[in-house]
């Protein structure tokens, strides 16, 4: 068990009102890995981290963080872990300094030893000079930065990332992928993150575990995941939307083409090779005057992978939540 | 234990610290009870005769009414700053960190009794500026500042209760004046009861608010009767404890629903 900083098993958990969030989770963390929950809006990922943080319940199933059961060892879970929730979590009428000086003491550093720890987190993000200033005058990626800092400061042993970077614009995503990619190799840290990103999945999980309504549908590494997927995919655009099937049961009939998925204009599919797949598609739509805007071939990628394991794109997926 | 008292210290800090970053938040609540205290004293002033209190003016009665009535309508609003906690994930991070639940009630409820008692001081020196003498001495202004800060720790406590409830905003402030207006007039704020219906001052002796008037008025007054004091005083000091110990199990609902 010392090996694993995560281990849920079958957890279950339906809201009050109705929603099944989590329908029977499990999967398992090693030490000292960036383990990407991704998924769309509503999969589950967010009651998931709730669970394992002890801020939340499971109806059923158990969960181990850190070698702790998170409902009856409850207190030595909240000391090993560190929780950025969804939302920002600093207190905008406080200082960056004054956030982290409460937060460091509430887990027991002195005060001298939780203002040295809120000087050195601020250095780590790049925040020193804002550091007196009320957060409620930070940008949004200044505070996500803190947020993480609030996370860090009592140098937890497993880190709960829950959509660090969504409502962020570009820069400041890529500046906290930054930061957070540094985290990772850092002092044996494990670190869950969740994310709805594919892009950000790749780039920052060591290893992840796809979520699909309240299930884990796939786990693995980026390119493991991917590279289970034989062949290609080729994305066909069309000009008008394959409303009645047709240009589905066209390609359909084509040799070494499979899981055909339309979505409005778009037709996706995997087939053996692209190079030969690429003429056969356009010339069988060409003798059936079906206009094309695009055809594209690429290796597999995240979203094939999603594709392949939940039967719809992740982009519809997020668009149904 | 020492965890709790050390935590409470520090969550105390947290919103004293917000409190007077909010000068103009200060200045309305302090100009609010001197805008009632003058203008009841107008309104009522020789409309009521008050029987039992000898021959001191309505002022003198009122601004203690007024010094609780203040507590409560403030303390009403104590649960907005656990809202706005949980709008963001402020609340959600510390309830997931090894944050003492009743450190985190408490030091809320403290910082917002030092407003409390400010605001008491503040009233007591406009209803004397108005003309209002007492001869009770420090036990007497010792007894209204204590009532008054228990007014408002176990109404700030309801407050926090029903914020960790219902989780809204509009719900609480609606709630929260819902609850005020009656026990603000089913009380001896404004007048005795005793020239009110006979229903009002039945209803005033189940009143924590009134307990708090009636202490304060007794002790504040030439010979005061301090087994009112007493007995009323223990009547809140119960109230006040058993809210704050219920509120702070409201953490565990508010967690079932997250
Ligand atoms: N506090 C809550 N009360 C009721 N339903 C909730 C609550 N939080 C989440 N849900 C529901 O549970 C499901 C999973 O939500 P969540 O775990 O937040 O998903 P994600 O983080 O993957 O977007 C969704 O259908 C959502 O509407
Ligand atoms: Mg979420």
């Amino acid at each position: 068990m010392a090996t694993h900083a995560i281990r849920t098993t079958d957890l279950v958990k339906t809201y009050p009102k109705g929603q099944r969030a989590l329908d029977g989770l499990s999967f398992s963390v090693g030490e000292g890995v960036v383990l990407g929950l991704l998924g769309p809006n509503g999969a589950g990922k967010s009651t998931t981290v709730k669970i394992l943080t002890t801020l939340s319940r499971a109806d059923s199933g158990t969960a181990q963080v850190a070698g702790y059961d998170v409902i009856r060892e409850q207190d030595q879970v909240r000391h090993a872990i560190g929780y950025v929730p969804q939302k920002s979590s600093s207190d905008p009428m406080a200082t960056g300094i004054e956030n982290l000086v409460l937060g460091g003491r509430i887990y027991g550093l002195s005060r001298t030893d939780a203002v040295r720890r809120a000087a050195e987190l601020l250095e780590r993000f790049g925040l020193t000079e804002f550091g007196g200033r009320q957060v409620k005058t930070y940008s949004g990626g200044m505070q996500r930065k803190l947020d993480v800092a609030l996370g860090l400061v009592h140098r937890p042993q497993v880190l709960f990332l829950d959509e660090p970077t969504t409502g962020l614009d570009p820069e400041a995503r890529a500046d906290l992928w930054t930061e957070v990619g540094r985290l990772a190799g850092s002092e044996g840290l494990t670190v869950l993150l969740t994310t709805h990103y594919l892009e950000e999945a790749d780039r920052l999980a060591d290893q992840l575990a796809i979520v699909d309504h309240g299930k884990i549908v796939a786990e693995g590494t980026p390119e493991g995941l991917k590279s289970e997927l034989r062949g290609d995919s080729v994305h066909v655009e069309l000009v008008d939307a394959d409303t009645d099937g047709t240009v589905r049961s066209l390609l359909g009939q084509l040799p070494g083409i499979t899981e055909i998925v339309a979505e409005g204009k778009v037709l996706r599919a995997r087939v053996d090779h692209g190079a030969t797949a690429v003429p056969a598609v356009l010339g069988i739509l060409e003798d059936k005057a079906i206009p094309v805007s695009a055809v594209t071939v690429s290796r597999p990628s995240l979203d094939d992978v999603y594709l392949n394991y939940t039967g719809r794109s992740f982009q519809a997926a997020e668009e149904a939540a | 234990m020492t965890a709790a008292v050390a935590h409470t210290r520090f969550i105390t800090g947290r919103w004293l610290r917000a409190s007077y970053r909010q000068p103009a938040l200060i200045i309305f609540t302090l100009v609010q009870p001197a805008i009632w205290l003058l203008l009841f004293g107008q309104v009522f002033q020789g409309v009521v005769k008050i029987p039992g209190f000898g021959d001191t003016s309505y002022i003198a009665f009122l601004t203690p009414g007024i010094v609780m009535m203040t507590a409560l309508m403030s303390s009403g609003w104590s649960g907005t700053t656990f809202i706005a906690d949980m709008e963001r994930g402020v609340m959600d991070r510390l309830l997931a960190s090894p944050v003492s639940r009743g450190g985190l009630m408490a030091g809320q409820l403290i910082s917002n009794a030092t407003n409390t008692l400010i605001q008491t001081v503040l009233v007591f020196v406009i209803g004397m500026a108005a003309g209002a003498r007492y001869d009770g001495g420090p036990a007497g202004y010792a007894v209204t500042a204590v009532a008054s800060m228990l007014v408002g720790i176990a109404f700030g406590s309801l407050s926090n209760a029903v914020a960790l409830l219902t989780r809204q905003q509009e719900a609480l402030i609606g709630i929260s004046q819902f609850v005020s207006l009656p026990l603000t007039f089913m009380s001896s704020i404004m007048i005795d009861p005793q020239v009110a219906p006979h229903w009002v001052s039945v209803a005033a002796r189940f009143n924590p608010v009134d307990w708090a008037a009636i202490a304060a008025r007794q002790a504040l007054s030439a010979d005061p009767d301090w087994s009112s004091v007493l007995r009323h005083g223990g009547y809140l000091v119960a109230f006040t404890l058993i809210v704050a110990w219920l509120s702070t199990r409201a953490f565990r609902t508010y967690q079932r629903s997250v």
